[in-house]
Formats: C-alpha cells, structure tokens, sequence
C-alpha cells in the first residue's frame, strides 16, 4: 500500500513537473527525471529484482501503470508546448494585409486601339478577317479605283497630304491615304488572284482598321486619324444585308438595345446606293440627337471592276467608320486630340 | 444652299410642318444642316404709321409721338430714336407685347404716359445693331402684324447638298424632289415666251463649242437700271445668303436661284459687234466683277465681243462690261457651259462663284431660253424696257448626251434587297420626272436633261432606294455559308502583341506619322526623310521613320506634366525610301513596335528599394516578347542610342531592330532629364511564334554543377555562352548563368561569369565520370577559346 501511494505521488509530482516546463528543453529534463536512466521511475523498476517473486508481479503491473501514466503526460505536455510554439510564431508573423501589393502595374491600350479590338472581334465573330494596307498610297489605288474622277474636289491639295519626289517637287502618283478604302481595291485584286479561276470565288468579308490622313486640323479634326473599313462581295450581298450587318454590329459595340439607327440617302463616289449612318442614343448628354459615324453603300460595280470581280455576277456593301469618333462617344471623350497627345494621365484611364 | 422655306412653298406646299419637311428632306439624301427661324419669338408688334413727332415736354433726347396703328387705334408713344419722323411707317409693339428680352407694358416716361413702342430692327432680334426705327415700306399696310407683313415666321433652310445633285440647287429643283417626295402638287413659275417688241439682238458664235454648247441671249432696250428691286425679290435674295446689290442683277441671280440657270447681264452700250464664246488670245487679260484681273490659261474659255474679252465663260463677268444704274440696255445670257470645262477653274484661280459652283456639277442643257423668257418678264416688269428677240446658238453635237439606261427590275431587288414590283419602280421613277418605257419586266429609263448623275443602272437603283425610303428597306441579318477561319498557331496577332507588351507595363500611344525633320536627322541619322508637300505645319513635314522620336516626344510631354515614370509603347507604320519596295513602289512602309522607358524601374513604393529603369530591364522585356525564338544581341552604333549601351537584335542571322539607351547628347538636348532607354522591333518578326515542341520528361535525376569561369572584361557573354552550348554533351540539358563578378580576387580586366550546369538523361541514371567529363569538355573549350580560367 505504500508503495501504490509511493507511486501516486511520484505520477502527480511528474505531471506538476511536466505542467512547469515551458520550454520543450527543461520538459525534456523533467521526462528524464522520471523516465530516464536513473530516472525514479526507471529507478523502481529496476528495484523489483530485489522482490519476491509474488510481489514482483504485482508491483511491476502498478509500476507500468504509473509509467505510462507519466509517458501521456510528457506526450500531451510536449504537444501542448509545440501548438503553443506555432501560435506564438503566427501570431509573430501576421502582416498587415492592408499594406498595398508589390511589383509593377501593367499597362494598357490606347483607347481607340481598345475600341478597334472590339470591332475586330465583332466582325470577326460573324466570319469578317483583319486586312490591311499601306498608308502612302498610290494615287490609282485612292482614287481612281474608287471611281474618284481627276477633277473630284478630294483629290484637291486641300484634303489630301501629298509628297515631295527628290527635285522638290509635287508627286502626283502617290499620297497618304486619305480613308482605308483602297485597302477594298488591294483585297479584291488578291482575291482573285488567288480565287479567280474558280467558278464561284468565296465571298470576301473583310475589315481593314487603319490610320488615314486630311490636311484638317481642329478640336474635332485630326490631321492624322483612324478608320475602319468593311467589305463583303459574295453573290447576292444587298443593302438589306449591309443595313443588317451595321445595326448588329452598332446595337453590339454600344451594347444597348435601344439605340437608334438610321441610314441616309448620300454620296460617295465608290457606293451605290450610298447612305450615311447616324445613331442617336436614348440616354446620357447626347440622347435623342443623330450623330453621324459612319458612310456606306453597296460597292460601286465600277470598283468591282477596278477590283477584277465580275460586277454583274457578285455584289457587295462597304462601310467605312470613324473608330475615334466611336470611342469618344462610347466613352464620353469630348476633345479628339487627346488620343494623340500621349497624355498618360488620360490614357491609363483606359487600362 | 440656303433658301427661305416659304419661297419653297410657293412652288410645293405639301401638307408637313417645317421639321417634317427638313426630315423627309434629309432622308432623301438632301441633307438639312440647319432649319433656322428668320427672327426670333416675338407678337403684337404691328405697322404704324408715325402722325406726329414732337419734343418730349421733360427731355430734350425724347420725342412724343402720335401713331397710327389701324385697329389698334392713334397712340401716344414716346420714343427715343433719332430718326423717328412724321408719316414714316414703322414696327409699333402694342401695350402687351412680348419681344426678345422685354414685355412692353404701359408706363410713364419722364412724366408722359406712352402706350407702347417703336422698333428698330434690333429691338425685333432682326439685326445684331441698328440705329433708329425700322423704316417699312411707305405702302405697308398700318395695323398688319409686322410678323405676317415681314414674312417672319418663314425659315431659312440649308441644305448640305453632295456634289452629284446639282439639280437641287434651285428651289425648282428642291420642289420637284419635294413633290416626288410627297405628293403634293408642283407649281412652276410662269417660263412662257415674252413676244419681242423690236428686233434688234447681237450674233453669237460657239468657237469653243466643247466649252459653250448652247448660248440664248437677248437684247433689252430702255430699262431703268436705277429701279428699286422690291422688297419681296429682296427679301428672297438675302433668305438665300445672297446680298441685293442692283435690280438687273437681283434679277439674274433671282432666276439663278429659281431656275437653276446661272444668268449674266451686259451693258449692251459697252458690246461691240457679234458676242463670241472663245479660248483666250496669248497673254490677254480681263478684270472681273470681284476687281480681280486674270490672264485666264488657254483651256478657260472667254465670252468676248469684237473688241474683247467680256467674261470669263460659266465663272464671273466682267468689271468694265457689267451693268451700272446709268445702263439703259442690257443684253441678257443665259447659257450652257460643259461641267468639265468648268470644274476646278475657279478654284484654281483663289475663288469660287454661284455660277462656277453650278456649271461645274451641272446645270440642265435645256433650261436657257426658260431662263432668259422668266428673266425677260421680271425685267420688264420691274425695269420696264422692250425686249427683242432671243438669240440662241446651238451646237448639237457637243450638247450632253442623254442615253437611255435599262433598269432590270430583278437587279433592285438585287441590290437592294427588297423585291420592288415593275409597277412600283416606274411610280417612283416618274414621280421625280425621269421617264420610264416599259421593256419586258424592265424599264428604259432616259435621264432628263437636270440630271448629270444618271448614267449607269445602279444610278437608278440609288433613285428607287432613295424614293422608295432607305427606312423601309429591312436589315437583314447576314446569312452565309459557315466556314471556320484559318487560325494560324505561328502567327500572332497585333493585338495579342499588344497585349503582351501591356502587360509588361507599357502603355500604348498613338503619335502622328509626320513628324520635325530634325528627329529624323536626330534618331535616325536620316538626311533624306520623305518630305510632304503640304504639312499641316512645320514640324510636321516629313514622314518618320522610326517610332523613337514620337515616343520621345511623349516622354517630355509627360514630363512636363510631372510624370517621372514613363513606359510607353507605340505600334506604327514607318516610311523609307527604297527603289525595290512594294506594294507601293518606292517606299517601304514597315509596321514596328517600340517602346520607351524612363524613371524609375518600378513605381515608388514601400519594401523596393527605388532604381532607375535600365538596358538589362527593357532586354528582359524584349526577350519576353521574343520568348522561344533564341534572339542574339550584337553591340551596334545608332544614331539614338548610347554607343556603349546599345544593341542590334538579331533573330536567325536577320536584323529585327535594335535596344538601348538613349544617346546622352539627345537626353540633353531634349531636357530628357534622368536615361531613357528604349526599342524598336519589325512587326514581320515579332508575329512569328515558335509552334511548341515536345521533348520527353526524364524521371531520372538531375546532376547540377557550377562552373565558374575568370574571362577578358570585354569578352561578351553571349560569345561564351553560345560556345558552351555548343560544346555541350547531348546530357546537358541546361546553362544558366547565375552570377557576374569582378573585384577581388579576379584579376584586373578580368571577371568571373559562373553557371549553373544542369545534366540529365532520359533513359538513366548519370554516372559520375560521364558528369565530370561534361564538364572536363566545357573547362576545355573556355581555356581554349576563351583564355578563361577555372574560378575555385
């Protein structure tokens, strides 16, 4: 009976001693007080030898007892130390998360370049491919192909950006482009090389953004500006389809449902019938009012001709658009010469 | 073309308010830029006629008058206008009346009670400024409301016409459009023959008859060239922008006006002899009406009599020939000119005339002699006189020719998209006066003499698609065959390289393609640039070609508004001269992609230490763009750039263009402030993309090494590297440099370049004398090609 007291008292002084340790090394001291070498435990098992062999076993089995009695208190004590060393490193180691992030910002399109993707994807996703042209153009391929006559007012030193040859003087053969339409006249002459001996060549459905130039400069007029051209020749395109074709493509960039589209009777001399598209929109500063964005018509057969297509057998509309003037009023810009005056501050509010 | 709109409803009066009619006007293609009111809101302002006028009893500056104002009874006004006076006629604003900015109420002035008010034009928002009353006519009719005396409820409507309906620029013109348009019936202005009454007239001779196909002219004696033109003639004139300056000639331009006919009068005492429509003599010169002289080039016909040169033909009369208020008789041309002979005459000589304007569109080839017959009667009505007979040379040949054009009417539907039955075409046709002869299921349609813009089929279709409402042809969706696009996975797109350089902190501009012809010289080094002949300014004036000086120009656009840190990108076609170029011979015209950096490396902010942006942060840029396609940097001396710190890139052995810092000389120059390091890349390259290529994951271990190695300073590393590649075992599978060093313990003039080499094989484990003699062969080959020693 004494030695059962013995051994209580001995588990209840391991566990105080555990419950003291508050560093895992003086647990460690502690469990060898009790659980070492010469530990009191290892101490009294190792004094059963000198017992009778009755008492043996039965003092043994209480000795166990209380050891592993003393081994769980080390093992939930050493577990009680290690959760209370993580918490005390989290809480060491928590950050204010409301500092700002690191690194770099990206950075961005430009504005009307961000209105050309999403015509280009427009487009694209009724089966329109991206073409492109060159900018100093050919005289033929501005105006002549597009049934421009010699003595049309646009081929006048007034509209059009003309170049010097090497003697200083005027060249009449070339010229900045001054729309994105004799990229119409390049595709077609392409096409056809490519197509033309089939009996019915694929349709063309194309779009061309580009830069064009006007000897025009004012708040609402840049000497250097953008546009969009489109094009689509197959057999049997009217101008129901090119009605249809704009106002998607118009209802889509604006994404609203209720804006209004007109077509206008006009003039181009590489359309007919001709027409100018306005819209109006049914909300914000500018509701109710037509603003003109765009002209189109159905190819003139002349520039089909120019173009080496069979003007009798294979129709089509073009369409030529302001991107920048889309992209003003998408996004309430009010002054054009922002887009080229590489003012950060109002670019990067478009990234 | 301006014009008032109720002259307009004289000849077509549909049943449309004013805005109705500018609409159904605008979408039949005659644009309406403006519909404005001739005046301001203003009522009960009615003619009075002033009974009597006297000194205000309490102020020297004010008059007391008595005025009759018909039904509205004799008031006493008081007024203050100097030129208030007995039995003038008068716009009198009756006790009540609301005119712009004040409400005339019964008051006391200075004592006096006044019922009412006299105006002056500007007091009824008629004029900017205008001294004293209005004076009205001695016959208007006292107690009329001046708004309906005046015509003040009319509109002046503008049209922004295009340049193939020449036929709409007359209220003629505009009257049978609106007609057709509307259904209302036309009126035409009476056009009936005026019997001569003596016989005298001038011959007329067609020299230049490709010029001058038809010329009616006639001789009117005794007129009173100091007549009043009248105040409805005036009124009409000035409603069309046109200034009243003598009545014959706001008769000529009247009928302009009405008809369509450009018209011209002579002093017929200043004529000599037969009238002819010739090509001018060498040297001859003639003063104009605008006090210009002119020696007119050889292909500008003249209208000359026997002495001389008269008239410049379709464009403006002459000074000394044209009619004064001492003329007594006139002779009258009404004539028509070729539009090609016409156009761009004018403007070549600095101006621009209502004749010249009208010729060079198109004027009908059979309007004279109406023209000269409703010019003869306004004269004689106005100016008195006797007319004689008309004259007209004719040269039948050179009058325009009128072919009839056939109008398939499944082609409309074709083009249109809307199926239109025979009968509905014709309708529409001959509504307008273009007369349609049935042919099968189609028409011949003859185009009138008005109409230059009618030569082929589709011409006709844009009339019927016009007549018949652009609003109710349907949008179709599109429908076509469904076929996929080609998706080509070596290529990107310009927006997806757009993107890409985004995302590495680069804003995107748009600069413009002209730029100083010193950047040129500048960054490009370029002596040569493609020179515009009509810039829009100096420092616009040649084509670029390269997009660094724009970029640059950005740079101190930005500065300048305290943007330290810039990163910039521009993609853009640039210009160079080159004899093989194509498509457009003569000019290479590349698409590049540049960008610029300057300031500080990354924006200011906590934990990163702040560091000027540099060349190895735009290199890793660049190989981010060119990533798998192995590019090769050689130093290189630019124009722009840093001698020292500037490279060509290289991709398979071809130049794609070149990276570095800006020169320090431009950085100063240019008040750059802190470097600017920047790059420009051909297009052609930077679309390209290597296809991926699978090559097998070995699941045997890796063995990494690290190879120090003590080079010359100047030995480049890319030298090194790619000789180490080379010499490689196929088991190395990876070098990597991992750090540069110089200082101590390497030698001067000497740095250490160490690698990291990684080896592997797919099949097995490495052994370890494998490894060491990979490593043996690249220790070999440095010390042999390089002179390099082993750091240890």
């Amino acid at each position: 009976m004494e030695n059962l007291e013995q051994l209580e008292h001995l588990v209840a002084a391991a566990t105080a001693e555990f419950a003291a340790a508050v560093e895992p090394a003086k647990l460690e001291e502690a469990k060898a007080r009790y659980l070492g070498k010469d530990g009191s435990l290892t101490a009294l098992l190792k004094g059963l030898g000198k017992l009778a062999a009755d008492e043996r076993k039965s003092a043994g089995a209480a000795i166990n007892v209380a050891k592993d009695r003393v081994e769980a208190a080390l093992v939930a004590r050493r577990e009680a130390l290690r959760e209370a060393a993580l918490q005390a490193q989290l809480a060491a180691e928590a950050l204010d998360v409301t500092l700002p992030g690191r690194g770099s910002p990206g950075g961005g399109l430009h504005p009307v370049v961000r209105s050309l993707d999403r015509i280009e994807q427009l487009f694209r996703s009724i089966g329109f491919e991206v073409a492109d042209g060159p900018e100093i153009e050919t005289d033929w391929h501005n105006f002549t192909a597009l049934n421009t006559p010699d003595n049309h007012p646009a081929r006048s030193m007034h509209d059009t950006f003309y170049l010097l040859d090497e003697a200083g003087k005027v060249r009449e053969d070339v010229l900045l482009r001054t729309h994105t339409s004799p990229v119409q006249v390049r595709y077609m002459q392409a096409h056809v090389a490519k197509y033309g001996h089939l009996e019915r060549m694929p349709e063309i459905r194309i779009i061309a953004p580009g830069r064009v130039y006007r000897v025009d400069s004012d708040a609402t007029h840049s000497p250097m500006f953008h546009q969009v051209e489109g094009l689509w020749v197959g057999e049997g395109v009217s101008f129901a389809d090119l009605k249809g074709v704009v106002a998607d493509f118009l209802k889509n960039f604006f994404e609203s449902d209720d804006l209004k589209v007109r077509f206008r009777p006009s003039f181009f001399p590489f359309t007919e019938p001709s027409a100018e598209i306005d819209v109006a929109f049914m909300r914000g500063p500018l509701e109710g009012r037509w603003l003109e964005i765009a002209g189109c018509g159905v190819v003139h057969p002349n520039v089909l001709r120019f173009g080496g297509i069979d003007a009798e057998k294979y129709t089509g509309f073009a369409f030529g658009m302001g991107p920048d003037r889309l992209t003003m009023l998408r996004y309430g810009i009010n002054d054009l010469r922002l887009f080229f005056e590489g003012d950060l501050r109002f670019l990067s509010q478009f990234n | 073309m301006q014009f008032s709109e109720s002259w307009l409803r004289t000849l077509v009066n549909p049943s449309l308010d004013s805005e109705a009619l500018a609409h159904a006007l605008t979408m039949a293609g005659l644009e309406v830029e403006q519909l404005d009111p001739v005046a301001p809101a203003f009522d009960q302002v009615v003619v009075a006629r002033i009974v009597s006028a006297e000194k205000h009893p309490n102020a020297d500056r004010l008059r007391l008058c008595q005025v009759d104002a018909g039904e509205h009874g004799l008031l006493q006004i008081v007024c203050g206008a100097p030129n208030a006076a007995v039995d003038l006629r008068v716009p009198c604003a009756l006790v009540g009346a609301k005119l712009p900015g004040i409400e005339i109420k019964q008051a006391k002035v200075r004592g006096i009670e006044s019922f009412g008010m006299l105006c002056s034009a500007r007091e009824l928002g008629l004029a900017a400024d205008a001294d004293g009353l209005l004076v009205l006519p001695a016959d208007a009719p006292v107690g009329r409301s001046v708004r309906e005396y005046l015509d003040l409820d009319d509109r002046l409507i503008t049209l922004k016409l295009t340049p193939n309906r020449a036929d709409c620029l007359s209220l003629s013109g505009i009257a049978r459009e609106v007609a057709a348009l509307t259904g209302a019936p036309l009126k035409r202005p009476t056009l009936d023959a005026v019997a001569a009454t003596h016989q005298e007239t001038r011959a007329v001779v067609l020299d230049a008859s490709a010029v001058c196909s038809r010329y009616c002219g006639r001789l009117i004696k005794g007129v009173n060239a100091a007549a009043p033109t009248p105040a409805w003639m005036r009124q009409r004139l000035e409603r069309s922008g046109i200034r009243s300056i003598s009545v014959v000639v706001d008769v000529t331009n009247y009928v302009m006006l009405e008809l369509g006919q450009p018209m011209h009068a002579f002093d017929n005492a200043k004529l000599s002899g037969v009238i002819h429509v010739r090509y001018p003599r060498q040297g001859e010169q003639l003063t104009l009406l605008n006090g210009q002289t002119v020696t007119p080039d050889a292909d500008l016909a003249l209208i000359a009599d026997e002495a001389g040169a008269l008239a410049l033909a379709g464009i403006m009369g002459g000074d000394a020939s044209a009619v004064t208020a001492a003329t007594t008789d006139i002779f009258l041309e009404a004539a028509f000119f070729a539009p090609d002979a016409i156009a761009g005459k004018a403007r070549a000589l600095g101006f621009s005339s209502d004749s010249s304007y009208r010729f060079e569109r198109g004027v009908d080839f059979q309007l004279q002699r109406s023209a000269i017959e409703r010019a003869t009667r306004l004269v004689l009505e106005l100016c008195g006189g006797a007319a004689g007979p008309v004259i007209e040379a004719v040269s039948d040949a050179d009058l325009p020719k009128r072919t009839p054009v056939r109008l398939r009417t499944a082609r409309v539907a074709k083009v249109l998209g809307v199926g239109l039955d025979a009968e509905r075409i014709a309708a529409l046709l001959s509504g307008l006066g273009l007369p349609c002869e049935p042919i099968g299921a189609d028409h011949l349609v003859t185009p009138p003499a008005h109409r230059f813009d009618i030569q082929i089929e589709e011409d006709l279709i844009e009339e019927v698609g016009r007549l018949y409402g652009y609003d109710n042809i349907p949008a179709r969706p599109p429908v076509a065959k469904m076929a996929m696009m080609p998706l080509d996975e070596s290529r990107r797109g310009a927006m997806a390289l757009r993107r890409s350089v985004a995302a590495l902190g680069y804003q995107e501009t748009v600069n413009f393609s002209f730029v100083e012809a010193v950047w040129e010289a500048d960054f490009c080094g370029n002596g040569k640039p493609i020179v515009l002949a009509n810039p829009i300014a100096s420092q616009m004036g040649v084509m670029r070609s390269s997009l660094i000086g724009g970029l640059v120009a950005v740079l101190v656009t930005n500065r300048k508004r305290q943007q330290d840190r810039v990163k910039v990108f521009e993609i853009g076609r640039c210009f160079l001269t080159d004899a093989a170029a194509e498509p457009v011979k003569g000019f290479r015209q590349p698409l590049r992609l540049a960008g610029l950096a300057a300031g500080a490396a990354q924006p200011e902010q906590w934990g990163v230490p702040k560091r000027a942006v540099d060349f190895y942060d735009l290199k890793a840029d660049v190989e981010a763009l060119l990533a798998g396609r192995s590019p090769v940097f050689e130093r290189v001396d630019h124009p722009a750039l840093h001698p020292g710190r500037s490279a060509r890139v290289c991709i398979d052995g071809k130049d794609i263009g070149m990276l570095g810092e800006l020169h320090p000389r431009w950085m100063q120059k240019y008040e750059l402030g802190t470097a600017a390091v920047a790059f420009e890349l051909e297009m052609d390259a930077l679309v390209q993309q290597g296809i991926p290529a699978y090559r097998e994951v070995s699941r045997f271990p890796a063995v990494v090494r690290d190879l120090a190695l003590i080079v010359n300073h100047a030995t480049p590393w890319q030298g090194l590297y790619e000789a180490l590649r080379r010499a490689a075992p196929a088991i190395v599978t990876g070098i990597e440099l991992f750090d540069l060093y110089h200082g101590k313990g390497v030698a001067e003039g000497r740095k250490s370049l160490a690698f990291r080499v990684v080896m592997q094989d797919t099949q097995r484990t490495l052994e370890d004398a494998e490894v060491d003699a990979a490593m043996a062969s690249l220790i070999a080959m440095a010390e042999q090609k390089f002179a390099a020693e082993l750091r240890r």
